[in-house]
């Protein structure tokens, strides 16, 4: 027995020292993207000490190399650091791949790919193709085709994401690195932000990326620019299309020009143009829209230091449907009673009112330095503009009067700092001082529904990454706010009175004015939010990731100060000043296969926010015009979960089918109301795309889609009784049951062209809602007045050069 | 960074200019952001006018002249603060008399400003997209006949007729739509609009 060990070990012994350790690994480093060489990238092979530099060919070598399988950890400055697994028998040569963010600010999503263990993340990222091809289509309504994600909207053209049920102030939205401000309060105010200006889109189902806000507690939308070479380029695209639901189309066109010296410029211009859209059986009148957008963008990039202008104004202008404007408890019933809406007229471009007038404007000014002493260093400033113009149906003089004109102005200004430091895949930390100064101009004639009030925050955060092991990384991050919000607000004495704001805020009262009182509500908040991901790359082919966010947001001006009609829902809403800062706890787990035809990925979450804030009807207020529902603001413990499913499936070489499916589910957890089910939550959401792509067809792409929706059977009964005159009886007014189930189905054909050397293009012919169907959607306010919109057909024309 | 000193003279000159610069930039954005807060320590901030709420209607004036004896029946309804939290206050003078026929006026007023404003002047000359409804309930039986057209000869209800004919109890609703489908068939429901005012009346007939 010894004999034969000792025999083993000779032979081990000998074939070891036979292995010939001058094996030559050769390689060029390239950026992912145009495959340009990336020069001074570090080449470490894990464990041991053998490294070297990239040349300026992008080239290296590592010599003296035994047979075996090694771990290269390659790391570039403008790059995020990869791992890549090599098994050498021979001399051989590979070329490796490298996610090079040419000049951008350090835009570190926690979301686990950071860390360069190349895992699927739960970011869920848009990418330019899917922008182009369709370009009419909003930011809501385009990242509700993710899981997970839902528009809710007000009509056709006012739509916001709502990521697990949770949207406004709990989803923080960036455009270029620029948190958007823009009355993100209210469910019917669709972000100002034009598609087209994004290089990516990604979504972040979590309050993960706390180096943009604390208190996105639903999660966050983040619109990416286009990274631009530093070469002697120019490029563009552009993007038409038209349709025939709504009689209108988009165009779009957007140019990039950059040289070898690092300067570059960048201009973008889009236009949108829609009359009334159809619902199968009636026109849907005024929900016509029109939009225009523009941004510019000139840099200097050069390794060490650079800068970059920017400016984009978009300008929107909403049509909202007539017969949704309503006048007390009356109409309602009548209107939900009716099976059509009770103005319909003929097709028009005119956007008459109720209508909405948005434009925002974002200027920026940013520069980076790198320091091999300090690591990377950015500086920004970032002034926005919002300017929300609200026009009602009026009386008198008053007609073309807006009801609500609110102007408000944002100044931020950040430093960020990324330092290398060994060990860790990333580093990053940094502050920012945020004033928002908004103004309601008091012409409207019609009492403030937000009031004038100053803002000030102030942030810090710190936020790292490391690889545990090789199929183990953590990331952490953690961030504390401090906000002071100071208002003006005049309010009805006889509600100051019954709330007992006279007692409870004393320091807030200015002076009586008839039946309103002057006050000056102030509030200060400091919040703490934190989170880790942990990434576990199983193998090559499966990984889990885990993540925990702590996130916390404040009462928005909407949610204290509401108080009275709003029309846009016919009700009367109360804010309350008691409020509190929500805290959110989420806990959410990620399970990714990636096989060479199957991918999927199933992502359930838990998540449980203290002191939720939720609008909810109260009672009914009785006022010369009649009766309106009164809605309060209220603040419960709340528990959301549910899961994400998405799967890819290449059934042969031609033929794809993507399947993705989302559920989520949301109660009270605590006090009288404990149990109650959550209002206006997605229902389940089953998605089947189907793809055929043939050579023989000359790369024609046949994508069939459907979508069922169930009808959501969990919500809060918030029906109420009116009366109606010409019964004389109270009458039940059903302001809750969700509307039925319905299924969709889209077809699609994408055909597509080289134009000359350069340039490339789709035409694409897609027909949406295929058979017509009548149907409500839950998330849309204006479900009780009319069905979505019918067949559509759609032709996109899309080139690059 | 001795090692780097020592070593490579021109990358120490540019890391020191670079973090001269940095440090120089980094205490920039400080004081700024400093200012910004320090801006939120100043309180003197003047408060913005109170906005005088227009279209408001806080009262509706319904006279009832008997045609016969000329004494008038008022009802009234008044809601000094709109859409606020008070409710209105109603009061009905008397009670009508059998058999008889009435002249009606409607006068609508908004008290919010000093002297009050006559909204019934503003209905009435924008008649085309206002009209009253008058609807009963109850044990009461009266009829109700407009008396006012607008420019397109269609309905207003700013003036009517009313005849009572056996005693009985009940209520009338006064309804003012803003843009109704006109003509109509005279119901609310046929109507459409929205609504502007709508004030219900105990009415007894006796």
């Amino acid at each position: 027995m010894q004999k034969l060990l000792l025999v083993s070990i000779l032979i081990i012994g000998t074939l070891v020292r036979a292995q010939n350790c001058d094996l030559t690994l050769s390689g060029i480093i390239e950026d992912q993207h145009d495959d340009s060489a990336l020069s001074n990238a570090l080449i470490s092979i894990v464990d041991t000490d053998i490294y070297t530099y990239s040349n300026d060919q992008g080239d290296f070598y590592l010599n003296n190399l035994c047979p075996g399988n090694y771990t290269l950890e390659i790391s570039h400055a403008q790059c995020n650091v990869r791992l890549f697994s090599i098994k050498i028998k021979e001399n051989t040569s590979r070329v490796f791949k490298l996610e090079h963010h040419y000049e951008e600010l350090h835009e570190i999503l926690l979301s686990g790919n950071s860390s360069g263990l190349n895992a699927s993340s739960q970011a869920k990222k848009l990418n330019q193709e899917i922008i182009a091809q369709k370009s009419d289509l909003s930011l809501g309504a385009l990242v509700s085709t993710i899981s997970g994600v839902n528009g809710v909207s007000t009509g056709r053209s006012i739509i916001k994401p709502a990521i697990h049920g949770l949207h406004s102030s709990r989803v923080t939205i960036m455009s270029g690195g620029v948190r958007l401000e823009d009355q993100e309060w209210g469910s019917e105010h669709a972000p100002n932000v034009d598609i087209n200006l994004a290089h990516s889109i990604e979504i972040i189902k979590n309050a993960s990326a706390l180096q943009y806000s604390g208190d996105g507690i639903g999660g966050f939308v983040v619109l990416k620019p286009q990274n631009i070479p530093i070469k002697d380029t120019v490029f563009g695209n552009t993007r038409i299309s038209g349709q025939s639901n709504g009689k209108g189309g988009s165009i779009h066109a957007g140019m990039v020009k950059s040289s070898e010296l690092g300067w570059y410029g960048s201009a973008n211009g889009t236009s949108k143009k829609f009359g009334d859209f159809n619902a199968p059986d009636y026109v849907l009148s005024n929900t016509g829209m029109e939009s225009h957008a523009l941004s510019g963008r000139l840099g200097l990039n050069k390794f060490k230091y650079g800068f970059e202008l920017g400016y984009s104004r978009v300008a929107n202008k909403l049509g909202i449907l007539r017969a949704s404007h309503l006048g007390g408890a009356q109409d309602q019933y009548l209107a939900l009673n009716s099976p059509t809406p009770l103005i319909i007229s003929d097709f028009t471009y005119n956007i008459d009112r109720p209508r909405q007038e948005v434009t925002h404007q974002i200027a920026t000014i940013k520069a980076f330095v790198k320091s091999n002493a300090l690591g990377r260093i950015d500086l920004r400033y970032d002034f926005q503009q919002n300017n929300r113009l609200e026009f009602d149906i009026r009386r008198g003089s008053d007609q073309n009067k807006a009801s609500m004109d609110l102007n408000l102005q944002t100044h931020v200004l950040s430093a960020d700092l990324s330092p290398k430091i060994a060990g860790f895949s990333f580093v990053k930390t940094g502050f920012s001082g945020r004033f928002l100064n908004n103004v309601s101009n008091p012409n409207t004639g019609v009492k403030r529904l937000i009031p004038d009030y100053k803002r000030y925050d102030f942030g810090l955060y710190a936020m790292a990454g490391k690889a545990l092991t090789q199929k183990l990384a953590l990331e952490v991050a953690a961030r504390l706010d401090y906000m002071e919000i100071r208002a003006f607000k005049y309010y009805y004495l006889a509600l100051w009175e019954d709330r007992n704001y006279g007692e409870l805020f004393p320091e807030f009262e200015l002076e009586t004015i008839g039946t309103q009182i002057l006050t000056r509500p102030q509030f200060q908040y400091l919040n703490p939010s934190a989170s880790a991901v942990l990434n576990w790359a199983l193998n090559q082919d499966h990984e889990l990731m885990i993540n925990f966010a702590l996130g916390a947001r404040n009462p928005n001006p909407s949610e204290m100060f509401s108080e009275g009609l709003h029309h846009s829902a016919s009700r009367i809403e109360l804010g309350d000043l008691r409020f509190e800062p929500e805290i959110s706890r989420n806990l959410s787990l990620t399970y990714a296969y990636n096989g060479d035809r199957t991918r999927v990925s199933v992502n359930p979450f838990i998540r449980h926010i203290d002191r939720f804030i939720l609008l909810e009807p109260t009672g009914i207020q009785q006022t010369i015009r009649g009766n309106f529902q009164v809605w309060s603001y209220r603040q419960t413990g709340v528990m959301l979960s549910g899961v994400d499913f998405d799967a890819q499936f290449e059934l042969f070489p031609e033929l794809m089918l993507k399947q993705q499916f989302t559920l989520v589910k949301g109660y009270e957890v605590s006090g009288a109301t404990k149990g109650r089910p959550l209002i206006n939550l997605p229902p389940a959401e089953l998605t089947h795309a189907l793809s055929y792509k043939s050579d023989s067809l000359s790369d024609l792409e046949i994508l069939l889609e459907s979508t069922y929706n169930w009808a959501q059977n969990e919500f809060p009964d918030t029906n109420f009784e009116a009366f109606i005159p010409e019964t004389q009886s109270f009458e039940l007014i059903d302001v809750s049951t969700p509307p039925k189930a319905y299924h969709l189905i889209n077809l699609e054909l994408r055909y597509p062209l080289s134009i000359h050397a350069k340039g490339s293009g789709f035409l694409t012919f897609r027909m949406e809602n295929v058979f017509s169907t009548a149907y409500r959607n839950y998330l849309n306010s204006n479900r009780f007045y009319a069905d979505e919109i019918g067949r559509n057909l759609l032709i996109s024309l899309t080139t690059t050069f | 960074m001795k090692s780097n000193l020592t070593s490579n003279t021109k990358t120490m000159i540019t890391t020191q200019n670079n973090i001269g610069s940095l440090s120089r930039a980094l205490l920039m954005s400080c004081t700024l952001v400093l200012s910004l807060l320090i801006l939120a320590c100043s309180d003197d901030d003047n408060p913005p006018p109170q906005i005088d709420q227009e279209e408001v209607i806080t009262t509706m004036i319904v006279t009832l002249t008997n045609n016969n004896t000329n004494q008038t029946i008022e009802l009234r309804s008044q809601d000094l603060d709109g859409d606020g939290p008070q409710t209105p206050t109603i009061e009905v003078s008397g009670n009508l008399s059998v058999a008889s026929s009435y002249t009606g006026a409607i006068a609508l007023l908004n008290e919010t400003v000093s002297p009050a404003e006559n909204i019934d002047q503003e209905v009435q000359a924008e008649g085309t997209e206002h009209q009253f409804f008058y609807t009963q309930g109850g044990g009461l039986n009266v009829s109700t006949q407009y008396l006012d057209i607008d420019n397109n000869g269609n309905w207003i209800g700013l003036a009517f007729a009313l005849t009572t004919a056996a005693p009985g109890q009940g209520t009338i609703t006064f309804t003012l739509r803003h843009e109704p489908l006109k003509p109509n068939d005279g119901s609310l429901s046929g109507a459409g609009g929205e609504t502007d005012i709508s004030v219900t009346f105990p009415i007894v007939v006796e």
